[in-house]
């Protein structure tokens, strides 16, 4: 491009100097255009409660990850001279009924509880968002993959997962070891039973993006399906994916819980924040303190996170966003 | 509307057709033995002989339709017979649990009471404290009401029924002494003191579950007032002179009320899943207690009916919640 080519449309008009009111608008002009992402998180900054959702999500998840780091008490290693002790600088969260120390006990449990929160949400995005791309993408496998949907979200789920759960448990124990594989077994059912909302709405975003004049020009210029949905469809409904991602997390902590609480998730000597809760009931009348650490830690990841999404919400939709 | 009812009606059988494959297939295709709890000093022969008993002999195509035909014919004749004592089902094959021997639909229905009264309460108590709130709060938006309904449902969406359950139960029952932590299921309520207990163990499951319902339909509720009060009808609606209490409660809301109501029928399936862990932690004996009880005895034929069940009330319910939706709603059409 020449320099004549960059100046035509100035051409004819009056010069730069009286066009433009004020040395500030001057200024104003030259700063670097504001990026997408810097919007985002002046109107993610502007919601107290996901900000603080976001900052306690952070910590739990440092808590859990590093925490063993600094607090190196092995969560597994049994005292029975101090059992059942309440809270004391030993043992700020007190000790169990085999006198294991409940501190590192929780950490080793969320690690557990975060990482299957963690992983299954991935393992439904990526089944999800391939499934509602394509769908909404091609059009002759938009009726038999949202059929599917439909089949999947009549699927009873916490029961098929009960049933999941208590048939494939000893073939894969056998497979990957008992820790193994059950994570792996937990997260597979997790996933692949809600993957279901994640398609439906990235499905109808891509509906709807699919008929814009942008896909249309990059059609045109002959680009491929492939690249067409890697470089423009995908990082359009990157904010719908993000929003169902931090609910997923939620609803996947929550739901390995109530296996754990069930008793049909983790194994007894495995501590997962469920385990915890489930096995602290049978002490309930001794020591309710016992039960309340789990379930707050359950609770207030949930919360954190919910509120995380709520606040990612609004800050994604550039409807809300500037208002 | 009619069209569209029996369209949809047909269309559910070939999907609880499938459903009840996959789950077929899913209790199949798993390498559970139901043997596996029967001593080793049985001879394999005798072991094969008891595998018969329970028909597990013939191959999975037989034993599928089997299973179809015992639900879907012989089961309603059944209850036929049960209800004009006539006798169609004399000496058909019922579907037998694995546990007890005895036919899975009469335990279901021995069951059925007691889920229905602990969660059918709490799904009408949220909905009477839904209702208000979201309507409160959408009336007057970011005031302090809205903002404590908001926080207080998020924490309803956040708190597990295990742990809130359990929270119920140290505090009433174990530190305050007020409630029963077990639900007494055998209680017969024939006097005022009889009743007064009932009330009793019933407020704890019953509060439990309606937190939750009422976190999610407090919140339906306020987002759909909030679509209509700035609706155009509403300013005409008050430029006519209408007090403001008609129209809020006669205008808005009840154009508000056709999402909830839909919401409120497809929220009723999930209800009995959700059910599963609150009758755990308060021992209800009722459905959800009963699938994990044969889950945990590898009761197949129970699992296989009960997960079904849920199957059908959850196709059931969004056909509802779609035909209300045509009723209520005069601007949607099907045909």
């Amino acid at each position: 491009m020449t320099d004549k080519e960059r100046f035509v449309p100035d051409e004819g008009m009056a010069p730069a100097s009286t066009s433009v009111p004020g040395a500030g608008a001057l200024e104003e002009l030259h700063n670097p255009p504001r990026s997408q992402w810097l919007d985002v998180w002046d109107q993610f900054k502007s919601h107290r409660g996901a900000l603080m959702g976001g900052a306690l999500f952070l910590f739990i998840i440092l808590a859990v990850y590093a925490g063993p780091l600094v607090w190196d008490i092995d969560a597994t290693k049994i005292d029975i001279r101090a059992r059942n002790q309440g809270p004391s600088w030993a043992h700020p969260f007190g000790t169990d009924q085999l006198g294991r120390d409940m501190l590192a006990r929780m950490m080793a449990g969320g690690a557990t509880s975060v990482s299957v929160g963690l992983t299954a949400m991935l393992l439904a995005l990526v089944l999800g968002s391939f499934i509602g791309v394509m769908a909404g993408f091609f059009k002759k496998l938009d009726g038999p993959l949202m059929r599917l949907t439909d089949l999947f979200l009549a699927l009873p789920l916490l029961p098929l997962l009960l049933v999941m759960m208590l048939l494939f448990r000893e073939p894969l124990n056998a497979a990957f070891g008992p820790e193994q594989g059950i994570f792996i077994l937990i997260v597979a059912s997790i996933g692949v039973t809600s993957w279901m909302p994640t398609a439906r709405i990235v499905r109808g975003d891509v509906l709807a993006l699919k008929e814009r004049e942008f896909v249309m020009a990059a059609r045109s210029i002959g680009t491929t399906n492939r690249k067409l949905i890697t470089r423009h469809i995908l990082p359009n409904v990157l904010s719908p994916i993000m929003v169902s991602a931090t609910l997923g997390i939620a609803t996947a902590i929550i739901t390995e819980s109530s296996l754990s609480f069930l008793g049909l998730g983790f194994p007894p000597d495995f501590p997962t924040w469920g385990r915890l809760l489930f096995d602290a009931t049978d002490y309930l009348q001794q020591y309710p303190e016992r039960v309340f650490w789990p379930g707050m830690a359950i609770s207030l990841t949930v919360l954190s996170v919910n509120y995380l999404g709520d606040g990612l919400r609004d800050a994604l939709d550039p409807r809300i966003r500037g208002r | 509307m009619l069209t569209f009812t029996i369209r949809r009606l047909f269309l559910a059988v070939p999907t609880l057709l499938f459903i009840s494959l996959v789950i077929f297939l899913l209790l199949e295709l798993a390498p559970g033995d139901p043997m596996a709890q029967v001593p080793l000093t049985v001879p394999p022969e005798v072991k094969e002989k008891m595998r018969e008993a329970l028909g597990l002999g013939q191959p999975m195509h037989i034993r599928f339709w089997k299973w179809l035909v015992q639900f879907f014919w012989i089961e309603p004749q059944v209850l036929i017979d049960h209800y004009l004592g006539t006798s169609f089902s004399a000496g058909d094959l019922r579907v037998i649990s694995w546990q007890t021997r005895s036919p899975v639909m009469d335990i279901v229905i021995q069951r059925m009471p007691q889920t229905l009264w602990v969660v059918g309460t709490a799904y009408i108590v949220a909905i009477l404290i839904a209702l208000p709130i979201g309507i409160y709060s959408a009336y007057r938006q970011y005031s302090w009401f809205d903002q404590l309904g908001t926080f207080v449902s998020m924490v309803g969406f956040s708190v597990p029924p295990f742990f809130s359950g359990v929270l119920v139960i140290v505090i009433f029952s174990v530190q305050l002494g007020w409630f029963p932590s077990i639900y007494d299921t055998t209680h017969v309520v024939d006097s005022w003191d009889a009743f007064v207990y009932q009330l009793k163990q019933m407020i704890m499951p019953v509060m439990v579950l309606a937190l939750q319902i009422t976190a999610q339909l407090s919140r339906f509720m306020r987002a759909s007032m909030l679509d209509n009060l700035n609706q155009d009808y509403v300013r005409t609606a008050r430029a006519k002179g209408l007090s403001e209490y008609v129209v809020v409660m006669v205008h808005v809301l009840r154009n508000s009320m056709i999402p909830v109501v839909t919401v409120i029928a497809l929220g009723i399936p999930s209800i009995f899943g959700g059910a599963i862990i609150t009758e755990q932690v308060f021992k209800v004996n009722g459905i959800g207690q009963l699938l994990i009880g044969a889950i945990q005895a590898n009761d197949l034929p129970m699992v296989q009916t009960l997960t079904f069940i849920f199957a059908v009330l959850i196709v059931l319910f969004n056909l509802i919640a779609d035909v209300l939706y045509g009723i209520l709603d005069p601007r949607i059409r099907y045909d």
